[in-house]
């Protein structure tokens, strides 16, 4: 099914995806998106949305399931709190990517701009995966409890990889960079750790489907230095009050 | 490092005392030792909780101020010493549970409600229907009614979705973490029976709570805890939280030691991680932010239940009130300072926003002013302790009220303020499993029960004094309240004239 959309309200955008959700229709293809917002919100189910154009704010916010596919860009609050399912972007990505996301897959080709993958989760056998080809801005993983976020960076070597406050609060999940980080770029509730064979196993199986989905060669993108950072604590502010439950008690 | 706190009570137990252990199997916060054929009590533990008091079998037990003394200073007073004490020997932040607890005003205390005498004449509630009934959403700025082919009349216009609550009272957000799930299936239970909602705050909806879906409130917070697909579809209604009357402008933390496996799965995150909820929305930054919100809740759930607006009263409570409402909510929760919370920094429970009653008299002007009352109903919530409070709550222009406190009061709660700590005696505040099982859901649902029957009650009989037969014309009727003791710029503010005039 196919709809030309450019002079619809995303409002009925997303009825006419609801009907072909109910009519069992797996494949769909939207022309002429033009920011439209909320595309795909709370899909639950194994709908394909095909969108050629820029898609608006917080497309497959709640997603659940399906595959939304973009040719074109996405502007900001992709995969916001998304659970499950797959976004892929053939271009580039406003801020607040993958914002409080716990499961799931986005892929963005080109850049994101701040605050991707903040507040990201893991919960159950789906953690959330978000991979980006190009660079990432400031606050990259701030507050991150769960789930994988890579940045690759590999259009522009003369752009910086990452801005700063990248995994500030981070008390869950894993960052890869494909480059390095200077210390004060990440928060310091954040630790740089060395890869181990079983991450650059990892990395391997994980990077073969984005570089294949983008025309990425797999191995010149692995040919290249890789950082990891990760939580140092899992309750990162134990210690900032008195008296609460493991902190310091005043009554013993 | 040695301990300078002097102790805040003295356990005393009298010569009634048989031994019998109770007490302190009871004490949840190790105040009580039975040795060598007496209790001992060690009282710099103690919060005061009243557990032993209420159980004690023979009544032996008193809970008294400690009744050693220093100085007096009514500039640093003993609570002042008492913090700054706390903070050299910990260097941290001081927690404390419940509202704020300092004396500042209680306005409702300094209003008085009108009666009808002779001329508009009072109802008996007792033979006169009184309609409580009470829709809480949008309402459409005008009705279009048309006859349809035979001629009846018929509303044309569609009816944006509304709550419909049997008594204009609903239980407010307490988040599973910061009660149990006890706690949640008596509210949700109680709820049910009496036509009404419960909130179940932002941690998520237990699985067993799914089946009252129909009289649950969820609510969408800044760290976004269980919410998902399911979780906004089980739902009458959805609030997102922007804030707490408790603790304006700052987020929470839930200690990873209370996230239990069962508090990790309704929240969806792993077990014994913090659970933090950021201080603002990671995704809202201005009123465009908040609507762009709100309507992705709508668009997830087709449209087809309410979505709201939790804000704490703080000084631009107003402009922040209306600005929610042009970007779409349906309903405003304006919690008040005096709302309780699990945990508060201390200096920002004492200090940080203002009474419920300011906040509701200036939200509902500006809303009157602007001609947009009709497309957002208000819900009182913070410190409601009565049916008296209620009635002045709708008075000075609430739909409908949310209680938390009141309803833990009813559960057994004593405002110890101990709720932080994990150790509620009372079984309400804690995920220990033994002191869970205090909490007896069938009682706990009868009590809050016979609450809400006994305010509404006494709400049908005040309507009747005042002559009013329907709830929704006391809504924003100021003109029966006076005040007394207030300054006149207060009485400006509430839009109150005072008594005698």
């Amino acid at each position: 099914m196919e709809l030309h959309a450019h002079h619809l309200h995303y409002r009925e955008v997303n009825q006419w995806l609801r009907r072909c959700s109910q009519d069992g229709i797996h494949h769909v293809t939207l022309h002429g998106i033009r920011g439209q917002r909320y595309i795909g919100t709370g899909l639950n189910n194994s709908l394909r949305i095909h969108i050629h154009g820029t898609a608006g704010n917080d497309l497959g916010a709640f997603m659940n399931g399906g595959e939304i596919i973009v040719y074109g860009n996405a502007q900001d609050g992709v995969g916001n709190t998304m659970n499950a399912g797959r976004i892929i972007i053939h271009g580039h990505a406003g801020d607040v990517v993958a914002h409080s996301m716990r499961g799931g897959t986005i892929y963005v080709r080109d850049d994101v701009g701040y605050r991707a993958g903040i507040h990201m989760k893991a919960w159950g056998d789906n953690p959330p995966l978000v991979i980006i080809g190009g660079t990432a801005r400031d606050f990259l993983g701030e507050y991150m409890a769960g789930g994988t976020l890579i940045v690759l960076g590999l259009h522009d070597p003369s752009a910086p990889l990452v801005g700063s406050y990248v995994g500030t609060g981070m008390h869950g999940g894993v960052i890869y960079l494909r480059g390095t980080i200077a210390p004060y770029q990440y928060g310091k509730e954040a630790g740089l750790q060395p890869l181990t064979p079983d991450d650059w196993e990892y990395l391997q199986r994980t990077l073969a489907p984005f570089c294949e989905e983008f025309g990425f060669d797999l191995e010149a993108v692995l040919d290249h230095t890789f950082c990891k950072l990760v939580p140092l604590s899992r309750r990162p502010y134990g210690r900032l009050y008195e008296g609460a439950v493991g902190a310091v008690s005043n009554h013993s | 490092m040695k301990n300078f706190l002097p102790s805040d009570f003295l356990v005393h137990i009298g010569p009634e005392c048989i031994l019998c252990g109770r007490c302190v199997r009871e004490c949840s916060f190790g105040v009580l030792e039975q040795k060598e054929g007496r209790i001992i009590a060690h009282h710099a533990r103690c919060v005061a909780c009243q557990r032993c008091v209420v159980f004690c079998p023979r009544s032996a037990i008193a809970i008294l101020p400690h009744p050693s003394t220093s100085r007096h200073n009514a500039y640093w007073t003993p609570e002042q010493r008492r913090a700054l004490l706390r903070q050299a020997q910990t260097g941290a932040i001081l927690l404390a549970g419940a509202g704020n607890d300092q004396p500042y005003l209680s306005i409702w205390d300094h209003l008085l409600l009108d009666a009808s005498q002779v001329t508009n004449p009072s109802i008996d509630p007792l033979r006169e229907p009184m309609e409580l009934v009470t829709f809480i959403g949008r309402k459409p700025d005008h009705l279009e009614i048309v006859p349809d082919e035979n001629g009846e009349l018929r509303l044309a216009t569609e009816l944006p979705p509304q709550l419909k609550l049997d008594t204009p009272i609903i239980f407010g957000a307490m988040s599973l973490g910061a009660v149990n799930l006890r706690v949640h299936k008596i509210l949700a239970e109680a709820a049910r029976r009496a036509g009404t909602y419960f909130n179940c705050g932002e941690g998520g909806l237990h699985e067993e709570l799914y089946p009252y879906g129909q009289n649950t409130i969820v609510q969408v917070a800044s760290g976004r805890f269980g919410v998902h697909q399911r979780y906004l579809d089980a739902a009458a209604a959805i609030e997102i939280k922007i804030g707490q009357g408790a603790k304006p402008g700052i987020g929470g933390h839930l200690a990873g030691e209370k996230v239990t496996e069962e508090i990790a799965r309704t929240r969806m995150i792993p077990p014994g991680t913090d659970a933090i909820s950021p201080a603002p929305h990671h995704d809202i930054y201005s009123i465009e932010d908040l609507a762009q919100l709100i309507y992705a809740l709508k668009e997830a759930t087709n449209y087809s239940k309410p979505v709201g607006v939790k804000i704490a009263a703080v000084h631009h409570v107003a402009a922040i009130a209306t600005g929610a409402a042009r970007a779409g909510a349906d309903f405003l929760t304006i919690d008040g300072f005096r709302g309780g919370t699990g945990a508060a920094p201390l200096v920002i429970r004492n200090h940080v926003g203002l009474p419920l009653e300011i906040a509701l008299a200036a939200v509902d002007d500006r809303l009157r002013e602007e001609g947009i009352r009709h497309q957002v109903s208000i819900i009182a919530s913070g410190g409601i302790r009565s049916s008296a409070d209620v009635i002045k709550a709708i008075a000075l222009g609430a739909d409908a009220v949310s209680i938390c406190t009141a309803a833990l009061i009813a559960l057994g709660c004593t405002l110890c303020q101990a709720c932080y700590t994990g150790r509620c005696a009372w079984g309400l505040t804690t995920q220990d499993p033994e002191l869970i099982k205090r909490l007896d859901i069938d009682e706990g649902v009868e009590r809050v029960q016979n609450l809400l029957r006994a305010w509404t009650l006494e709400i049908k009989e005040v309507m009747g004094a005042l002559g009013i037969n329907a709830i929704e014309s006391l809504r924003g009727n100021r003109e029966r309240l006076r005040s007394i003791g207030l300054d006149v710029h207060t009485q400006e503010v509430l839009g109150v004239r005072p008594a005698g005039m």
